[in-house]
């Protein structure tokens, strides 16, 4: 029994207790889907499936591509929004404030509606994967502005003190002093907040991105393959999740220090 | 060195800190700053080393008036090495890192050159053995010296330590303190507030007692903690001393 536990203090790390640990929790879940699919009377018709793989593999792409634009943008807008949350000039912070608010108190299928039906056709503006992207960004830089917020409020006064007293600028108290502790608190969440990002992006498929979900949603009305349609889904998800978590876990190693 | 101020007041919220301040002491090398809690010694301490601002007066070190704006201050700390009673040390960088950082951003080290620099005086303060440790995995003397070699490494124009033992159990206090005493030896200039009075009459060559925002006595050192002429002077020694 001792194979299934966490090594205790000062004992070392077992890869076998691991690997069985692993297998155990994996069989399980299998067990678990097994039993409930074999319940399951349906005609499977992945042949069907196979023919529009294409379209699969499109919708992955873009739904990549869309991802990896929105991560980019929200960083940058929550980075931005959490340094005019601390500026003194106060219409700047407010207004900072009303768009974290804004966003954090509506859901996103309404945001995105709004930004592309309203706000983008006022200005003539019709490239809806562009709209996307930016309603991507704005949904996701709102949460992440906030997260850095707290990050940079959360190095202790004493630490600026000592940047001031050996002299750095406030721009080299950020870059020595202020990151690299933000860093080490904010890689988990962030990772949490990138995975979402992927997942949320499917929402874009009510303004006809085409993207993963709504290719996947199309091969389902062409098919009425139902299941056929959405397990691949998944699957491609977390094809693209995972490695976010797991490359999370590895900057958190990076940057982690007692303090 | 040589400290002159004049009017200096710092209010915080009700509490006046500094109560117009005047003083101006003849040439010393290690001045002590003694006084009861919320006197105002940390006060003045924090605005010679340009960390705070007071509200009224001016203060000269070595004949040269401070300019209180912000962009003189910086260049004022950069020139100053200055010791907390938290150590203050930087958690994310080793104890080498911590000594690097002001010597190569600041000062413009070459990284070879502040290398050897940083390693030269962890040699000599038997620090080498901690270099490449975070400070969480050092006991708080060792913490406090790698912070006082921080403030040494930039060659300053003179040392200002805060309580630096305050936060120390007593074997740590007597190995900070050894190094400040081999510092002081060197004939380093510094300036040091301190509640441990046998410490102060030993490193100093001249004391400053404040209570209430103002210098109630100063004098050489031997004078000052031997005769004792203002009675609030007396009456705190006698407290502190008595245990």
């Amino acid at each position: 029994m001792s194979l299934l536990f966490a090594p205790g203090p000062g004992q070392p790390d077992r890869t076998v207790a691991r690997a069985l640990s692993w297998a155990l929790v994996a069989a399980m879940a299998a067990a678990l889907f097994t039993f409930a699919f074999s319940q399951l009377h349906y005609g499977w018709n992945w042949e069907a499936i196979w023919t529009y793989r294409q379209k699969f593999i499109q919708g992955w792409l873009v739904t990549l591509a869309i991802s990896a634009a929105a991560l980019v943008g929200s960083l940058l807008l929550g980075v931005l929004t959490a340094l005019a949350r601390r500026a003194r000039l106060l219409p700047l912070r407010y207004a900072a404030i009303l768009y974290v608010e804004l966003i954090r108190g509506t859901p996103l299928l309404v945001q995105i509606l709004i930004l592309f039906y309203v706000i983008a056709n006022a200005f003539g503006f019709d490239n809806r994967y562009a709209a996307g992207i930016i309603t991507l960004s704005l949904f996701a830089g709102a949460y992440l502005s906030e997260m850095i917020r707290s990050g940079i409020e959360s190095v202790r006064d004493s630490q600026l003190e000592s940047a001031r007293a050996i002299g750095l600028t406030q721009w080299q108290t950020y870059r020595f002093v202020i990151v690299p502790q933000v860093m080490r608190q904010l890689v988990p969440p962030l990772a949490g907040q990138f995975a979402s990002i992927i997942k949320d992006s499917s929402l874009l498929s009510i303004i006809a991105v085409s993207e993963f979900t709504l290719n996947a949603q199309e091969v389902n009305a062409f098919t009425y393959s139902t299941l056929e349609s959405y397990l691949p889904l998944a699957a491609g998800y977390l094809l693209l999740t995972l490695p976010v978590s797991l490359l999370g876990r590895l900057l958190e190693r990076k940057f982690s220090y007692a303090a | 060195m040589r400290l002159e101020c004049a009017g200096l007041g710092k209010r915080y919220g009700a509490q006046q800190a500094l109560d117009g301040l005047t003083l101006s002491l003849p040439e010393f090398r290690s001045l002590a700053i003694i006084g009861p809690s919320g006197g105002g010694k940390t006060t003045l301490l924090r605005s010679i080393a340009g960390l705070e601002r007071p509200d009224t007066g001016t203060l000269g070190i070595n004949g040269e008036t401070i300019n209180f704006s912000e962009s003189s201050l910086l260049e004022h700390r950069r020139r100053i090495g200055t010791v907390f009673q938290a150590y203050n040390l930087f958690p994310h960088l080793t104890a080498r890192e911590n000594v690097l950082l002001p010597l190569v951003r600041v000062h413009g080290q070459p990284l070879a050159e502040a290398c050897s620099i940083v390693d030269g005086l962890f040699e000599r303060f038997h620090l080498s053995a901690h270099a490449g440790q975070r400070p969480a995995e050092l006991s708080g003397g060792q913490q406090q010296r790698v912070a006082i070699v921080r403030a040494i490494a930039i060659r300053p124009r003179f040392l200002i330590f805060d309580e630096p033992t305050s936060a120390l159990d007593p074997e740590m206090t007597a190995e900070v303190l050894d190094l400040i005493a081999e510092l002081r030896c060197e004939g380093r200039e510094l300036i040091l507030v301190t509640h441990n009075m046998g410490f102060a009459r030993q490193v100093s060559d001249y004391a400053l007692f404040i209570a209430r925002g103002q210098v109630l006595e100063h004098g050489p050192s031997t004078e000052f903690f031997g005769h004792p002429r203002h009675p609030d002077l007396s009456s705190f020694l006698a407290r502190v001393l008595r245990y």
